[in-house]
């Protein structure tokens, strides 16, 4: 029993939703607006983690990654990256795992805003770029609390893409859903209940802190 | 002058139509869109401000070129200088209304407009809430407050009094004209309200199905045509009833039901829900003011 595997899972949590975030606002941005043809086909790529088992996407991560093919070789040789087995390699399987966690409540966000919003700041003279961040964004506040919170939760609790493309290594690609399923494996109920009910405890308690804010139910302790 | 000939392809309320307008207006003038609902209003408003494109036209705003599709020119809506007050206001949520103000103010004019428009517009009592807190006549000022610290070439109005009582209303028309006025804006309005346009407007353009079917000064669009001393009204007939030697039709007249006596020969081609015109000559008509 050990504090490790915690660690490493929120750690890995962490990273991914800051990436996630980065990446999501211009990607649910293009979803929200464009009217491309390509559109429906880049929306189906994003949903797809919804719908297929992670081990799908693990067996086809571990497969591009290996540094047996042209891609994982180039990636080793080229950049020194190992992406198999190793925490970078965590991230970037999480990045597309929770990728609809994130853009769908963003994008939905920005649909909800009405357009005249959008058409009144570019018509005082402000780009899209300041659109976006002074109009767009403060308005959308709560979508993006729900994509963040939804996607640390939902990295948390992956375990089919973190096994294929991470092993169990201690310290590098054992997170606490993995270690679970170790301990359980290994008889020692004691250690998988306490990697358990950490979670569940941790898990609960930002899930329920989502619903207060979103909810208003806060508002009363800062106003 | 502003010189505008558009041409787009809509989707109008009874399938496709072609909005198609050629309209010379002089700057400085307040014009007024009036026409049905789906006759291509809202649209022109938006192709003159470039948040919709145009197939084919042209746009001349005094000297400057906003849009020539055959020189491929088309003016950014950034770039236009256009003040544009929308039917829902527009206002951002999460800004206070001094900070929409601000947030409209271009960076190379003068910062004391913010606060010459929240005195004029007597916003000073709240201008440090934020929209969603506020009544429909002062979320109507804070936008035209804000539509105006751009300092616009053409301010555009989507039929922005329509959703406020008739006092509040005429008081903004004061308001409007006021800073019509006082800075020698173009304004195009778009509305439906015959008194305000009388009140408010120097020119009249009357669409129909995309196409410009009149223009004139106000009282020749909705005076002259029928100036002729007498009254008349459209209603519809609601019921008919024999009463002795006469019929009684009843009529509603825009909201208003009326009883009008009438002889046999009258009535015998009227029917309930037949559309009919009641008029009287030959007597004068009093006038009462109602407060």
């Amino acid at each position: 029993m050990s504090w490790e595997p915690l660690i490493l899972t929120f750690k890995l949590a962490l990273v991914t939703t800051l990436a996630l975030l980065t990446v999501s606002i211009p990607l649910s941005y293009w979803l929200a607006y464009s009217k491309a043809r390509i559109k429906p086909i880049v929306q189906t790529l994003v949903s797809m983690p919804l719908v297929l088992p992670p081990t799908v996407l693990g067996f086809y991560f571990l497969i591009a990654f290996s540094p047996n093919t042209i891609f994982g070789g180039w990636l080793n040789e080229a950049l020194g990256i190992q992406l198999v087995f190793s925490f970078p390699g965590l991230v970037v399987a999480s990045l597309l795992y929770s990728l609809p966690f994130m853009v769908h409540p963003i994008q939905s966000g920005f649909s909800g805003v009405s357009n005249s919003l959008r058409e009144a700041s570019y018509l005082m003279g402000k780009s899209k770029l300041q659109t976006l961040f002074k109009v767009l964004l403060p308005n959308i506040k709560p979508s993006l609390l729900t994509g963040i919170v939804l996607s640390f939760a939902h990295t948390v609790g992956e375990f089919g893409v973190v096994l294929m493309i991470g092993g169990n290594i201690p310290g590098k690609t054992k997170v606490a859903s993995i270690a679970i399923y170790d301990e359980v494996e290994a008889l020692n109920y004691a250690s998988a209940n306490f990697y358990s009910l950490t979670l569940f405890v941790i898990t609960f308690g930002i899930l329920l802190t989502v619903y207060l804010i979103n909810g208003g139910h806060l508002k009363k302790f800062w106003k | 002058m502003i010189n505008i000939q558009i041409q787009k392809q809509l989707d109008g309320p009874e399938g496709p139509m072609l909005l198609d307008l050629n309209l010379q207006v002089p700057m400085g003038q307040l014009i007024t869109l009036y026409g049905p609902s789906g006759a291509g209003k809202t649209t022109t408003l938006k192709i003159l401000s470039g948040l919709m494109q145009a197939e084919t036209g042209k746009i001349m705003v005094a000297d400057s070129t906003w849009l020539d599709t055959s020189e491929k020119i088309c003016l950014k809506p950034q770039d236009r200088e256009i003040g544009y007050v929308f039917q829902d206001y527009a206002l951002f949520p999460n800004m206070s209304v001094r900070q929409n103000l601000k947030f409209a103010q271009p960076k190379d004019k003068d910062s004391g407009i913010v606060q010459e428009l929240i005195q004029i517009m007597e916003l000073e009592n709240i201008q440090d809430r934020k929209p969603d807190t506020l009544s429909g006549g002062q979320q109507q000022r804070v936008a035209l407050a804000r539509a105006l610290v751009q300092q616009p070439k053409i301010l555009l109005l989507d039929e922005p009094l329509s959703a406020l009582d008739l006092k509040i209303r005429l008081k903004l028309q004061d308001y409007l004209l006021q800073v019509h006025r006082k800075y020698g804006l173009t304004t195009f309005l778009i509305s439906h309200d015959i008194g305000e346009i009388h009140r408010l407007s120097d020119w009249v353009v009357v669409l129909e199905e995309g196409s410009v079917v009149r223009q004139g000064s106000p009282s020749e669009i909705f005076i002259n045509q029928n100036l002729s001393g007498k009254f008349k009204f459209k209603g519809e007939v609601l019921h008919i009833e024999k009463n002795e030697v006469v019929y009684i039709v009843t009529v509603l007249v825009h909201n208003e039901v009326v009883k009008i006596i009438a002889q046999e020969s009258e009535v015998k081609n009227l029917g309930i829900g037949d559309a009919v015109i009641v008029a009287s000559k030959a007597f004068n008509p009093i006038i009462y003011k109602v407060s």
